[in-house]
């Protein structure tokens, strides 16, 4: 039941980009950033718990759990560090993927190149 | 040379001498793929940058258009060219090997025409017995300055046009001085002005330029007194479908009807039915590969007798862009007769 | 301008002009696309979330470990030249999960490495994912300083 939902709420999520990326001049850039402040702004105001809880992946996936994954950062730095936490909680907690975005980019300039496209 | 108003004529026309054309492998696919000189399905032309593959296809096409002549290098008198890449280095790498005098030019796409009609005001003043005109764009090197790397998975809108891989050379000679005197010839020239009428995307070059490609026309239609009866063809390079359509509707309102003998270089290069390529073909190599293959071609076959070619150019910066300017765009034509 | 001197048409008329005939985005058709890829690949990160979750990672690791399965397909994916000919079909559907954030850092370090490891991958690695970052941390900084104005105020808000 949990993969149905995260299907259908993760798609749903992912068509109403595209229908502000067909219908409006709203860069993608512009549309992402939105999505993670959205995901912020669901851990602020309490709702982002309920949400993973109902559709798991279907909202971690998304772009939009990356705000998710930096509000709960943010929340717990603060009540376990005090005001730093503020500043560091959400890269902390995003560390992980970051870190290996990072890592796996450079690793793969190493080796691979972009191909002929033209 | 008489100038009528902001257009030149050449009672004594400077001659078309050689061309030639490289193309890179969508284009070979494309209609006209069969007319070019050379054509690669490697586009890296066995380079190692897609700067350097851009640099290779000028000095190709230059190198065989020279060819074409009874020439050496060092009788052209001056190289103009110019090309999408920042600071045109695929021109100053290209061409560097030459030894030619050269004049760097900007004009985006219509950097062939820019080139053709700067080389024939040279030869017809004097300045001159042989000038040359090169141009180039590469998809690849297009794509990673303006746009996104190759590898970014992201949609294109279905007004963007897709950059062409090609260069183009054109070499053309001071009228008594030619040798292939029965050529096609430069009739006279239109130089653009920068015109806008407020369009900001950067997806839609074809609509930026189209007010451009309406506006030298006009100014050539009124200078001159002649009609679009009086040519076989008029071919803009490269609009696009969306900007040849606006075009001729522009030129309509304006009192001038061209649809029935108007083409785009941009529309002409792929297949228009295949939306992979959007709107059709861009860069300063899309014009320049048709114009020094198909038109000069159909033109010495005696297929076409008066060409209007008309080089169109968006000349924005991703800096002018992302500081939320509109995209200034700049047309200029050349009248080609045999 | 001069172009309205020439030109018969205003701006305001012309940009009416170009909207109306501009062609339009198959918007059925990528909207279906965008759904099937973008649900399939939140199902993907679902699964790689359980087998981590059985494995006894606590649910803030079996988060990361689902984001960073995701990432490196999406990196294989990009490092052999098909990611791209995905996202052209798939749109929003690999764009919005965290693989279109994966593809537009692999695919800058490939592009730019042509200028050097130092000046082209690494200067160039955030071209286009740089503004996710920046406004996300900017964003939870700002939330974490609101936390920090309440606490201060002495609301109760669960720290």
């Amino acid at each position: 039941m949990m993969y149905v939902k995260a299907f259908l709420v993760g798609g749903i999520i992912c068509i109403i980009a595209q229908i502000l990326i067909d219908k409006t001049k709203i860069t993608p850039a512009r549309i992402l950033v939105t999505l993670v402040g959205l995901g912020v702004l669901s851990v602020a105001v309490g709702i982002s718990d309920k949400l993973v809880q109902f559709a798991g992946a279907g909202f971690t996936t998304p772009i939009f759990g990356f705000g998710i994954a930096l509000g709960n950062g943010v929340k717990k730095a603060i009540a376990e560090k005090g005001w730093l936490g503020a500043l560091g909680g959400g890269l902390t907690a995003t560390s992980i993927g970051i870190g290996a975005v990072i890592f796996l980019a450079v690793l793969i300039a190493l080796f691979a190149k972009s191909k002929d496209k033209s | 040379m008489i100038r009528m108003g902001s257009t030149v004529i050449f009672d004594e026309p400077p001659v078309i001498e050689s061309w030639a054309s490289v193309a890179g492998n969508h284009e070979k696919k494309g209609p006209l793929g069969s007319y070019f000189d050379i054509a690669e399905e490697d586009t890296t032309f066995g380079h190692k940058t897609w700067e350097q593959s851009e640099s290779a296809m000028q000095n190709m096409a230059f190198k065989t258009a020279l060819e074409k002549t009874s020439f050496q290098a060092d009788s052209i008198d001056y190289i103009f060219a110019g090309d999408l890449d920042n600071q045109c280095i695929a021109s100053s790498f290209g061409l560097m090997s030459f030894n030619i005098p050269m004049v760097g030019l900007f004009g985006a796409c219509s950097t062939m025409a820019e080139g053709i009609a700067l080389s024939s005001l040279l030869l017809a003043g004097g300045a001159a017995n042989h000038c040359a005109a090169v141009t180039s764009s590469h998809f690849c090197s297009a794509e990673r300055q303006f746009r996104y790397p190759l590898e970014y998975g992201g949609q294109r809108p279905p007004t963007a046009q897709w950059t062409v891989t090609g260069a183009g050379a054109t070499i053309l000679s001071k009228s008594g001085q030619a040798v292939a005197s029965g050529n096609p010839k430069i009739r006279a020239a239109t130089i653009g002005r920068i015109t806008q009428l407020g369009i900001k995307d950067i997806n839609n070059m074809g609509g930026a330029m189209a007010p451009a490609a309406a506006d030298t026309l006009t100014r050539f239609f009124q200078d001159t007194g002649k009609k679009p009866d009086d040519f076989d063809l008029i071919v803009t390079g490269d609009l696009g479908e969306l900007g040849l359509s606006l075009t001729i509707q522009l030129l309509q309102a304006g009192g001038y009807d061209c649809s029935d003998r108007m083409n785009d270089c941009g529309c002409m290069v792929f297949d228009n039915k295949d939306k992979h390529y959007g709107s059709g073909g861009s860069g300063c190599g899309c014009s320049a590969i048709v114009l020094n293959s198909y038109i000069l071609g159909q033109m010495l076959a005696g297929n076409l007798k008066n060409v209007l070619f008309i080089g169109t150019g968006a000349l924005m910066s991703p800096t002018s862009t992302y500081q939320g300017e509109i995209i200034p765009a700049i047309a200029h034509l050349v009248h080609i007769g045999i | 301008m001069p172009s309205d001197q020439v030109n018969k048409v205003n701006s305001a008329q012309y940009k009416k002009m170009v909207e109306e005939q501009a062609p339009k985005s198959n918007i059925g058709k990528d909207c279906l696309m965008a759904f099937l890829f973008g649900g399939s690949l939140c199902v993907l990160g679902q699964i790689a979330f359980d087998i981590a979750k059985s494995a006894g990672l606590d649910k803030d690791l079996a988060s990361a470990v689902s984001s960073i399965s995701l990432i490196t397909l999406a990196a294989i994916l990009t490092a052999f030249n098909v990611f791209d000919d995905i996202g052209r079909i798939a749109g929003a559907g690999t764009l919005v999960p965290i693989t279109g954030f994966a593809n537009s850092v692999v695919a800058s370090a490939m592009e730019f490495k042509t200028e050097g490891f130092v000046f082209g991958t690494s200067v160039k690695l955030f071209v286009i994912a740089g503004p996710v970052v920046v406004f996300g941390t900017v964003f939870s900084v700002i939330y974490g300083i609101i936390l920090l104005i309440l606490k201060a105020m002495v609301v109760d808000v669960g720290l």
